[in-house]
């Protein structure tokens, strides 16, 4: 029945986002009510198709439903809502306005997910098909044009008119590195050495990024598309796809997705009639942060621990069992099928000068509409923050942004009009690294946050080599002593120092950049480190070392939120009246001063 | 979910493993993965045994299941608590998490209850920052948690319902 009724054009679809964000909050329960109640339903005429898709990006209004082609929107839906959903709209055309998206500023509600802010200033190319697709069907792929551009390549271009095209899109790579992708294409291709090697780098590891992972589990055909690309240009005819351990899904639909194509003849052995023969094979990561460089990610896929080595020699030349390799990351990868189909230079025209096409960001952390967004290069920080983000919840005032992963830096409020591409953030002391955007307000300690990441990088350092193993430890030591209040001022001088010594001095880019978080606080949050050793006091109230919270009496209106939040009873007080803070029991977790909606919890 | 086996029963668990793969040091990880999977743990015979057949020194065996974190060389707890402490997590108070479970459990990360209940573990980033902060017990996601869910959460697996099966 099913079957029959896919093939009928114009019938409506229903596509549940089936994302981590969704399924979190219940999409598979909303998706499994669907198909109980939708199976056999004997009102329809045509039974409505169900699909799961990928994450559609904006995680903070899910589980989201979509129904085509009316291009109805329903948002935070649960399964208790499936049947109003198949009475009213499937049935009787109806909207359900209590489902819809409300605009908070118009009060107007959305009928589509493309009329809201957070939608309508995106460009989709590397997501273009995420949350449109079942990821698990090899023909909803094709059926938005998948595989064309593999075929355009094959029949209609010379390997070198493929590079061209890559080297005229401008693409750089998307792992944060940003080296021109056609530039690395074409020193692999000069080397005459076989066989070659092609790696999709899927060991994405950022903490707050997570675009690789919503491409590999929503659309993981269009990165063997990317790579089969790839292939034809060098002659290769072996790939690897290593993805994050934590990431089954992704491993999952990868999986599928690689038995399919070789079912189609995408992937094996003249494919397309053509002379190229190409396969993949998807390797597990082990959990190692640094595995995410090339060099140590390499020596995993061979059976060793993964360290990095130096980079005299790139992998173009000698990478995989010391073969030419050729390795870029997924979304680098998703780019690829677009530039080929629709020309480099219609990709070059969006962006700036020295970083073309679009970008995706994971917009999280203190912001309204968190979620992937995918922008051009070039726009700025406030348009991300707060016309697609909508601003800082609870009417907080916004600190600072953080870029670029554990190795990146925080962006002060003076810099929010910065056109962000790959040049810029790195000027500002930052960098692009996988696009995380992880935004700060003013209950996040500076201070903390460059302890947290140069903590998350010691305990993630290879140890190879002596400045980044070393270093690290000593920052982390005398981070650990400010944050604690026992801090000095000659402190802030050490920290300036050994950072300069790693960045000159160690093996791989996660040592160089790894002082980035405490460079760049140091740099523009200054009077908060000076808080924390002159006054013995944290000013965002995060180290419990140095704080004390205490409620004001004269705006507390007693609403009990704080004492219902308090893990450890330490808040007293009858409803409608004045709380009080019972500071022997306090541990300072911060919850009160975080979730008081009248601001009446105070850092003393 | 793993039970007590003796040593011949590992033997054989472990040798059904090696069959899937070539005997080549590539599959190392890949190998470790599924012994991982098996039993909660890398049992040191296990480990014995994959070195012998890939053909590699015992110490760099050892050095890769020492490295990555997908592996542990002590058995695991029944249910996994995995709190995230990435960015999105950590500023939304993810650490206040981990002292609630410890508080309840006794156990801090890389720890695993003496009843064998919970294992607790802090991730990197769960990539699901959109639901700060996160932990997962098993499969099961928790998201917006805040300090004071930890109790309710922790008793769903059947931890802190009463003195006695406090550890």
């Amino acid at each position: 029945m099913k079957e029959n009724n896919v093939k009928e054009k114009g019938c409506t679809k229903i596509m549940v986002c089936c994302g981590t964000g969704c399924t979190a909050n219940g999409a598979r329960q909303v998706l499994a009510r669907l198909e109980e109640k939708l199976r056999g339903n004997k009102n329809f005429e045509v039974v409505p198709v169900l699909k799961a898709t990928g994450c559609n990006g904006w995680c903070e209004k899910g589980p989201l439903v979509k129904i085509m082609p009316e291009d109805i929107t329903y948002c935070q839906v649960k399964a208790e809502d499936v049947d109003e959903i198949i009475e009213k709209t499937l049935l009787r055309g109806e909207k359900i306005k209590r489902l819809l998206y409300r605009d908070p500023q118009t009060k107007e509600f959305l009928v589509s997910l493309h009329q809201t802010d957070f939608y309508r200033k995106q460009k989709k190319i590397a997501l273009r098909n995420i949350g449109e697709i079942d990821p698990a069907s090899i023909d909803d792929y094709i059926e938005r044009d998948g595989y064309k551009a593999l075929e355009k390549a094959l029949k209609y271009m010379t390997p070198d008119e493929v590079l061209e095209e890559v080297i005229k899109s401008g693409l750089r790579g998307r792992g944060g590195g940003g080296f021109p992708t056609g530039r690395k294409w074409q020193a692999c291709k000069k080397v005459p050495r076989f066989p070659k090697y092609i790696i999709c780098n899927g060991d994405e590891g950022d903490p707050g990024a997570f675009m690789d992972r919503s491409i590999m589990e929503g659309d993981p055909h269009t990165i063997i598309e990317g790579m089969l690309i790839c292939a034809y240009v060098l002659q290769a005819e072996k790939g690897f796809i290593y993805v994050r351990d934590e990431y089954d899904l992704a491993v999952k639909h990868l999986t599928q997705a690689i038995l399919d194509a070789r079912r189609c003849g995408f992937l094996g052995k003249n494919i397309l009639g053509s002379s190229l023969s190409f396969d993949i094979e998807l390797v597990r990561g082990g959990g190692a942060f640094v595995c995410g460089e090339e060099t140590a990610l390499i020596k995993s896929i061979e059976g060793f621990p993964g360290e990095p080595r130096d980079k005299y020699i790139f992998p173009t030349e000698s990478g995989l069992w010391g073969q030419p390799t050729v390795i870029n990351n997924v979304e680098t990868w998703a780019n690829i099928p677009v530039i080929i189909l629709e020309g480099g230079e219609k990709f070059a025209s969006l962006g700036t000068e020295g970083s073309k096409g679009t970008k995706v960001f994971s917009l999280v952390g203190k912001v309204v509409n968190t979620g992937l967004v995918e922008v051009p290069m070039g726009i700025t920080l406030r348009e991300i923050i707060y016309e697609i983000g909508g601003g800082i919840p609870n009417g907080r005032q916004f600190k600072a942004v953080q870029t670029g992963g554990p190795s990146g830096g925080c962006i002060p409020a003076q810099l929010l009009d910065l056109e962000i591409d790959f040049d810029t953030l790195t000027r500002e002391g930052s960098m692009m690294g996988s696009g995380g955007i992880i935004v700060m307000d003013d209950t996040t300690c500076m201070v903390e946050v460059a302890r947290y990441y140069t903590n998350f990088l010691a305990v993630e350092s290879c140890g190879k080599c002596t400045p980044c193993r070393e270093g690290l430890r000593a920052l982390l030591a005398i981070l650990t002593r400010i944050v604690k209040g026992e801090g000095k001022m000659e402190d802030l001088e050490l920290l300036q120092e050994i950072s300069e010594v790693m960045q000159e001095a160690s093996l791989c880019a996660l040592g160089r950049t790894a002082p980035n978080p405490v460079l760049s606080t140091l740099k523009y949050f200054q009077d908060e480190y000076v808080a924390h050793i002159i006054d013995r006091r944290c000013p965002a109230g995060v180290c419990p070392e140095l704080t004390v919270f205490e409620i004001d009496a004269e705006l507390c209106t007693g609403c009990t939120l704080c004492q219902k939040n308090c893990p450890v009873d330490a808040i007293t007080g009858e409803a409608k009246k004045a709380h009080i803070i019972q500071q022997d029991k306090c541990i300072r977790c911060g919850e009160c001063y975080r979730s008081c909606r009248f601001r009446a919890v105070k850092v003393k | 979910m793993p039970e007590i086996i003796d040593a011949t029963a590992i033997e054989k668990a472990c040798k059904e493993i090696l069959d899937h793969y070539a005997p080549e040091p590539r599959y190392i990880l890949a190998i470790m993965q599924d012994m991982q999977k098996r039993f909660n743990y890398l049992p040191p015979q296990g480990l014995k045994m994959l070195a012998s057949y890939t053909g590699v020194p015992f110490s760099q065996v050892y050095a890769m299941a020492s490295f990555y974190k997908a592996f542990s060389l002590k058995p695991k707890g029944r249910y996994i608590i995995k709190v995230c402490d990435g960015t999105a997590c950590h500023i939304k108070g993810a650490e206040t998490l981990v002292e609630q479970i410890y508080k309840y459990l006794q156990i801090r990360p890389g720890e695993t209850t003496r009843d064998g209940s919970f294992s607790l573990e802090t991730v990197n980033c769960l990539g699901a920052c959109a639901l700060a902060p996160v932990m997962v017990i098993n499969e099961k996601v928790y998201g917006k948690v805040t300090p004071a869910d930890i109790e309710r959460i922790i008793k769903e697996y059947g931890g802190w319902a009463d003195e006695g099966k406090q550890c």
